[in-house]
């Protein structure tokens, strides 16, 4: 059950990271897409290397996460 | 996951880095351009590494007092957490380079000889070899005791060739690094104006915070490992 749980919420993450693009297009006229076009578009840029730091921060916490509950389990 | 106030302000001072890192405002440079902003991203590895390195080397002199297992591991993980930021400061310092240094109407191949002769490139070089044979060093000596012992004098000996390698000598030969003589506009670390002081020094501080952070999973990954192989 759990297991099961588990992969729905990974299959739901990854629908969710598959879609967001179109979530960003659909936004073309919002004032957030206006600063994204602004500056040479450097904002994109700053978006991506941002999206890229979290993720690897994401990775490392989880790494935590998981050697926290090991550390547990051999206490 | 172990709560600590200081992997939260390790994340957010890296976003403050990449943002402000990229928005900020820079001095305008002939040649350097916008790249100056690499300031924030390469320098830093290799403010991270001597960091990195000293915190190994405490470890080690730890170790050599108590002889207690415990530092020996903690000497090992905090090294090759530097080794790894010295190679990514290498990496990115070699795009930097092949950008500013070279001349961009012959070809980068063509003048590869004559940039990869830099001092401060060499001694680099030298001082991470010296703690890639640290860890061959390592895994040659097959008693656990020895092992740490060994590793341990070597790696105060491995700290100590940082500072001839990459502080002393490529300051003396003329270098196109900055922070040499011959080097035009000085070194930016030492004169850039306050705007980039305010990023460069969280940023130090953040990429350290993320080094340090990944050298206590690798710690509490070898503790754990030793327990088991112990019982």
């Amino acid at each position: 059950m759990v297991i099961m749980r588990n992969a729905f919420k990974k299959i739901a993450a990854a629908l969710l990271l598959l879609f967001s693009p179109a979530l960003l297009f659909a936004q073309n006229n919002t004032g957030m897409a206006d600063t994204m076009r602004s500056n040479g578009r450097i904002y994109v840029v700053v978006a991506v290397m941002t999206t890229i730091l979290l993720g690897l921060i994401f990775y490392v916490s989880r790494l935590d996460r998981k050697i926290s509950k090991l550390e547990k389990e051999t206490k | 996951m172990h709560k600590s106030w200081w992997k939260i302000l390790s994340v957010v001072l890296l976003v403050y880095t990449f943002t402000a890192g990229l928005l900020g405002e820079v001095p305008k440079l002939p040649l350097l351009q916008e790249t100056i902003r690499n300031l924030y991203f390469h320098v830093c590895m290799w403010f991270g590494m001597m960091i990195l390195f000293t915190i190994s080397v405490v470890q080690a002199i730890r170790y050599l007092r108590s002889f207690d297992l415990k530092y020996d591991i903690y000497s090992r993980q905090y090294a090759i957490v530097g080794i790894v930021f010295g190679l990514l400061g290498y990496i990115t310092g070699g795009i930097w380079a092949s950008f500013t240094w070279a001349d961009q109407n012959k070809s980068i191949i063509g003048q590869f000889g004559s940039i990869a002769r830099d001092p401060k490139l060499i001694g680099a070089a030298i001082a991470l070899l010296i703690y890639f044979a640290y860890l061959i060093l390592r895994d040659s000596v097959q008693d656990t005791d020895k092992k740490a012992r060994v590793s341990a004098v070597y790696n105060i000996f491995a700290y100590t060739l940082l500072f001839p390698a990459i502080w002393i000598i490529p300051r003396i030969l003329p270098s196109l690094h900055p922070g040499n003589p011959g080097a035009e506009g000085g070194n930016p670390a030492m004169e850039m104006d306050m705007k980039m002081r305010v990023i460069f020094y969280p940023a130090v501080i953040g990429w350290t915070l993320l080094g340090v952070w990944i050298a206590t999973i690798k710690i509490r990954l070898a503790l754990l490992k030793e327990k088991k192989w112990l019982s």
